[in-house]
């Protein structure tokens, strides 16, 4: 069975959902993995809902926010720089490999680089393949 | 309480999963309350105290028992076979303590799998003199017929992944006058909160409850083990740089650990909407973290030196993920 990897994409409404935006507008072509949940902010990001994601079958998570200096509430990116650092190594010490999350800043010109992004990280989840927890979760645990 | 209007005696039972035996001595920290324990409960079923078996409590009439106590984790078919048991002959099934709640310390062994841990026990340890490498076997045949041990599972489960459970006391152990608290409501038949909540602990965080000196100040250069620096006994944990799981868990307590000059390590799980104290935990870690640079956050952050068995250490079987991926 061919496997098509399912990618959760956290971004925020100034910036990356807006690159996202212009991405369709200019009728860029990418791969149809992600499925986009616009957030106000990317430091509104909690460790909740990534492990969230992963739980309910993600193959990989990815966040976008706007570049350093330019959040439009000053610092919410910085916040999300520290707690996916942070998150990053609990889910490496979990057994999910690094390369599923996933942490890059899009500003709302960069349509194009946003379209390379998804192509990129689908081809990187395409390679790792399907991820493993969920498939831990349904191991019946009383063997 | 007065011996006159107790008319039937209520039954009373206390069960031990995957536990260290810190709770049934929580029973017994009840000290001379629990002589009036007695007086309104018959203990019907206790192993730690009494001498009764387990078919003698499959023998019970269903529905018998009006309050059981189980305490520690599900690790083995025994555990489960008595959570099954248990839940059938009861009518009020109480997660009795952290491993029953939400796994609590037997459920740091979630971040490995059970062929890690039979070939790290049995075979690998250092002193571990094994020659003939002997691990153990479920069944065991002998001339006089077949020995059978429980069957221990790969992962470590809290009570309400196994049976269906009416309410939670959280603690490692739960503080003894909340548990005469909770037996007191029990005994006098008052309403009961609804089905499936956590009794016996508050509604806030610990945090609301301690009284150490607390400021807007929460940024962290640099984070310490609690033995790396000279606690001065009257700011914050947080904020001289020492993690403390207080935001992330539910007061109840008494804040015991801080007054002892201890940080908070999250025994009474999760305050209310939050489901997961870790990620909850790491939220509010990462947020602190003072820097900017990915390099100086990396930096920081290196000082954690395990995230997961920090954040998780009461709570892993019961969190999101629930173990390490296989």
């Amino acid at each position: 069975m061919n496997f098509s990897p399912t990618i959760v994409a956290f971004l925020c409404n100034w910036c990356a959902y807006t690159g996202a935006d212009l991405a369709g507008t200019s009728r860029l072509h990418y791969a149809p993995n992600i499925r986009i949940i616009r957030i106000m902010c990317s430091g509104r990001i909690e460790p909740t809902f990534i492990l969230k994601a992963f739980k309910e079958g993600a193959d990989g998570v990815l966040i976008c926010g706007c570049h350093p200096g330019d959040c439009h509430y000053q610092e919410g990116n910085y916040k999300c720089l520290r707690r996916f650092k942070l998150l990053e190594k609990f889910v490496a010490q979990m057994g999910i490999e690094k390369e599923r999350l996933k942490l890059e800043w899009i500003s709302a010109s960069e349509g194009k680089q946003f379209a390379e992004l998804v192509n990129e990280m689908t081809k990187t989840i395409l390679r790792l393949g399907p991820s493993k927890v969920k498939k831990t979760l349904e191991v019946e645990p009383v063997n | 309480m007065t011996p006159e209007p107790v008319k039937t005696k209520l039954k009373l039972a206390v069960y031990w999963g995957a536990a260290c035996g810190g709770c049934c001595v929580s029973v017994l920290d009840t000290h001379e309350k629990l002589l009036d324990i007695v007086a309104a409960a018959d203990l019907v079923f206790w192993p730690i105290a009494m001498d009764i078996k387990y078919k003698d409590v499959e023998n019970m009439p269903d529905q018998s028992i009006d309050l059981t106590l189980f305490n520690g984790a599900v690790r083995n078919s025994e555990n489960k076979h008595m959570a099954e048991v248990l839940r059938k002959k009861t009518k009020i099934l109480v997660a009795y303590g952290s491993c029953a709640y939400m796994g609590g310390i037997p459920g740091l062994a979630n971040f490995f799998s059970k062929p890690e841990i039979f070939n790290r026990v049995y075979l690998e340890t250092e002193s571990t003199n094994n020659p003939e490498k002997t691990v153990p076997v479920e069944e065991f045949t002998v001339p006089e017929g077949t020995l059978e041990i429980p069957r221990m599972f790969n992962d470590v489960l809290p009570l309400n992944k196994v049976v269906d459970v009416d309410y939670y006391i959280p603690g490692c152990p739960p503080q003894s006058e909340r548990l005469i608290d909770v037996f007191t409501l029990v005994a006098k038949g008052a309403e009961l909160p609804p089905k499936g909540s956590v009794v016996g602990a508050n509604d806030k965080t610990n945090c609301d409850e301690c009284k150490r000196k607390k400021s807007d100040n929460k940024l962290l250069k640099k984070i310490y083990r609690p033995w790396e620096i000279q606690d001065d006994k009257e700011t914050c944990f947080i904020e001289q740089g020492v993690i403390c799981m207080g935001p992330a868990t539910r007061s109840g307590c008494g804040v015991r650990c801080v007054e002892g000059n201890s940080p908070c390590r999250g025994c009474y799980g999760p305050p209310p909407g939050a489901s997961d104290p870790g990620a909850k935990m790491m939220a509010a870690i990462g947020t602190m973290i003072d820097a900017n640079k990915p390099e100086e956050i990396d930096e920081i952050i290196e000082s954690i030196v395990d995230p997961a068995g920090l954040f998780y250490r009461f709570s892993l079987p019961g969190s999101i993920l629930g173990r390490k991926v296989l």
